[in-house]
């Protein structure tokens, strides 16, 4: 299960080992009061951990719930929070949902493309950024909305992208 | 008990009945898609997803569906209105407009539960054309094929596979217009754990699921003026090929059978059972050296290779528990290119082998390397009665015909392999004779026959006790497994069948709508022919200790043990 742990520089789970990775589920999944039903929380939990979710912590999952891979893969499939691929250190979401979009979520995207100097939905070479376009987040009172690593900013418009990302940029200095 | 209305019927049903089986006991139909009860495993796929089967209830706005709506007291249902149909004509439309037009090309044309919906709700036109789900075909498999393009996303595959037969292979995967029923990861069906056992293309309502036909390279073979094409038979197709042709559940067809494939143009025809009685002597022979010796013990029959699948994917630690024989398919053929190629007078490379098989498994069997590939060609129940309408046979008038000699005999121990106990039930008839010296005074082990999914019983072969499991459907068989892993086994020998019902009820037989009265009429024939059989016990057949007299010596020895037995390979679950 080594092959897909190969480092792309500033990808944050790969300072840890992969061993403790699977024990820090391995310790979630015992902290459960059940298994059943519990495939939703483990997978947010794994994507916590791990980044992303590549088919082997799919595989690890099914066996340590005693459901089929197949299972698995159709849960993660269905919800566009999953991925498979690995994401970068950070992570832009811009919600593409219908209120987001007539209210100008697509100029917002096209702005992160031009500034950050990437495709929506993949992830820079270098490893620092993911740009993805997700449906609906349910916040469509401050339409249009995106998160990054995590943070909301809400009624954008395309002249506030470029002060975001030096933000982030600036925090990590910071650090 | 509950009272209510249906289309103005005052019926009692009991409470939790659902609309849908309150109306079918009035002789009311109420059209369904997805729905489908899997009484043998005591499960139902009712995910009420489809919305074929609403109807409309007195004093409530919207529509419900039937099939997971229960009563409740003073109900007034109403199947037939304007509205109910029409809005069932809409739905069917829906799913139409993202289905393939192909039917006159579709291996279930003129049985497929879609095309029937459309016909019996007088769907006239294509009225939502559009978009259309683009997805590949996966042709992977020699046993099936599947192609989502078709797929109305019922999910019985799923149910039968995760539920009765617990392999979980199939689970819908992506969302909207590309939501389909695929496998992990979305990866060819050959490279997963599937068993090959086909029962979700014998519950799949259209041509989703079919199985990977073999019909035009037979054809081929049969027309090669090069080749000597012979043919065997299993026990299974005898009895559930005639509802191919209208006839009653569990018509015993053997000598039109025979007949039919004469004048396909078969060279020979010969009988799986012929080889279902040599595995009884090789897999009896097994047994007695393993309770006498201290061998592994309880030794597992290995007649079903979706069962021999399973086992290698699912518990891969257990692979020494199995019989080393290989299965009355792959026995036949390789007896048939050494010895029966000898009796014949002809090369074996020119001799080509087909066996008609209940079975979509038997065709990736035929394809295991280790097996030897003596099985050309495997043709199921259902691909043989098509054949058999290409050539334009006409099956009602056929005579009844006998198989060629050498290897056409068989007993009525070899008949009985085609339903669940049977294969345990003939090893026992002999096991008994090889441990007395006598024959049983009754070879009728009632014991071991039914349906219950997980069967023991105990036989008394003079001094020793032989304790018997048996079990069908992969569920219970997992089970069986998981008490042998365990340490809690008790059992000398346990049989296992993939399909619920045993071979009778395999993924290759015509198309029963998973009903199981046509399974129990299927086996209750091969027991018939059991009891009609002046020979009823392996070890007596004159063909078989022929075999064993002129070219094999006895059973286990160095050249049975060459050409009969086989190995098991460890699988990634």
């Amino acid at each position: 299960m080594s092959d897909v742990f190969i480092s792309k520089e500033g990808v944050s789970f790969m300072e840890k080992n992969e061993k403790a990775l699977y024990a820090e589920l391995d310790a979630y999944i015992g902290s459960l009061p059940t298994k059943q039903g519990a495939l939703i929380s483990v997978l947010h939990k794994a994507q916590d951990i791990f980044g992303f979710l590549p088919k082997e912590v799919q595989e690890y999952v099914a066996e340590k719930l005693d459901i089929p891979t197949s299972k698995v893969y159709g849960v993660l499939t269905f919800y566009s929070f999953f991925t498979m691929t690995q994401k970068g250190k950070h992570r832009v979401n811009v919600c593409m949902g219908t209120a987001c979009f007539v209210r100008g979520a697509d100029k917002v995207l096209e702005k992160f493309e031009r500034d950050l100097g990437m495709k929506a939905n993949t992830t820079r070479e270098d490893g620092l950024w993911s740009l993805d376009a997700l449906r609906c987040i349910g916040a469509c009172g401050l339409a249009p909305i995106i998160t990054v690593d995590g943070k909301s900013y809400g009624r954008l418009t395309e002249d506030d992208v470029t002060g975001i990302i030096e933000t982030t940029l600036a925090k990590e200095e910071a650090k | 008990m509950v009272n209510i209305k249906i289309n103005n019927l005052a019926v009692q049903v009991e409470a939790g009945t659902t609309i849908l089986d309150a109306a079918r006991a009035q002789g009311i139909n109420i059209p369904t898609l997805c729905y489908m009860k899997m009484e043998s495993a005591g499960c139902t796929n009712a995910p009420g997803s489809c919305r074929v089967c609403m109807v409309e209830l007195e004093g409530r706005a919207n529509l419900v569906p039937a099939c997971v709506t229960t009563v409740w007291e003073g109900m007034a249902v109403q199947t037939n209105t304007t509205r109910a149909i029409k809005t069932r004509r809409t739905v069917v439309e829906l799913f139409l407009s993202n289905h393939p037009k192909d039917c006159l090309v579709c291996e279930r044309n003129k049985n497929c539960e879609l095309q029937t919906l459309a016909a019996d709700l007088n769907i006239r036109e294509d009225k939502y054309a559009g978009k259309m789900a683009h997805h590949e075909k996966d042709t992977t498999s020699e046993s099936l094929i599947r192609d989502p393009e078709k797929c109305v996303l019922c999910r019985r595959c799923e149910t039968i596979c995760n539920e009765v037969q617990t392999v979980g292979v199939y689970s819908a995967i992506n969302r909207s217009l590309e939501t389909t029923v695929s496998t992990a990861f979305n990866a060819p069906v050959a490279d997963s754990t599937c068993t090959f056992c086909g029962q979700c293309v014998s519950v799949c309502p259209t041509g989703a699921l079919t199985q990977a036909s073999h019909t035009s390279e037979v054809w081929t073979a049969l027309n090669d003026p090069d080749k000597v094409v012979i043919v065997q038979t299993a026990p299974a197709v005898r009895v559930a090929l005639g509802e191919e042709f209208g006839m009653a559940a569990g018509a015993r067809v053997t000598g039109k059978m025979v007949a039919g494939l004469r004048r396909m143009g078969f060279r020979h025809v010969y009988d799986t059972n012929f080889a279902a009685d040599l595995t009884v002597m090789e897999e009896a022979h097994e047994l007695l050296d393993r309770v006498k010796n201290g061998g592994k013990l309880p030794i597992l029959t290995s007649c079903c290779p979706a069962w021999v699948k399973f086992i290698e994917h699912q518990f891969p630690t257990l692979l020494d528990v199995p019989s080393t024989c290989k299965s009355p398919q792959e026995m036949f053929g390789a007896i048939a290119k050494t010895y029966l190629a000898q009796k014949l007078g002809v090369d074996p490379k020119k001799m080509v082998v087909v066996s008609i098989m209940p079975c979509l498994a038997k065709k990736y069997e035929a394809a295991r390397e280790e097996l030897g590939n003596n099985t050309d060609y495997v043709l199921s129940t259902r691909e043989l009665a098509s054949m058999f309408r290409e050539a334009g046979i006409n099956f009602h008038s056929l005579p009844d015909e006998d198989f060629d000699p050498h290897m056409g005999e068989s007993t009525g121990a070899g008949t009985i392999f085609g339903t669940t106990g049977g294969v345990i039930e003939a090893a026992t008839r002999t096991a008994i004779y090889e441990l007395t010296g006598k024959n049983p005074e009754n070879v009728e082990f009632k014991q071991l026959r039914g349906t219950d999914n997980i069967r023991e019983a105990t036989v008394k072969a003079g001094d020793t006790e032989l304790k018997i499991g048996i079990a069908n459907g992969l569920a219970s068989a997992r089970k069986m497994l998981e008490n042998i892993r365990d340490g809690k086994s008790q059992y000398h020998a346990i049989e296992i069948m993939a399909c619920p019902g045993g071979c009778v009820g395999g993924g290759g037989q015509p198309y029963h709508g998973n009903d199981q009265s046509i399974i129990k009429e299927r086996a209750a024939s091969l027991y018939a022919i059991d009891g009609e059989k002046k020979v009823r016990v392996s070890h007596e057949n004159a063909e078989v200790k022929k075999l064993y007299d002129e070219f094999l010596e006895k059973p286990g020895s160095h050249k049975a043990h060459d050409l009969l037995h086989t190995k098991y390979v460890k699988r990634a679950k």
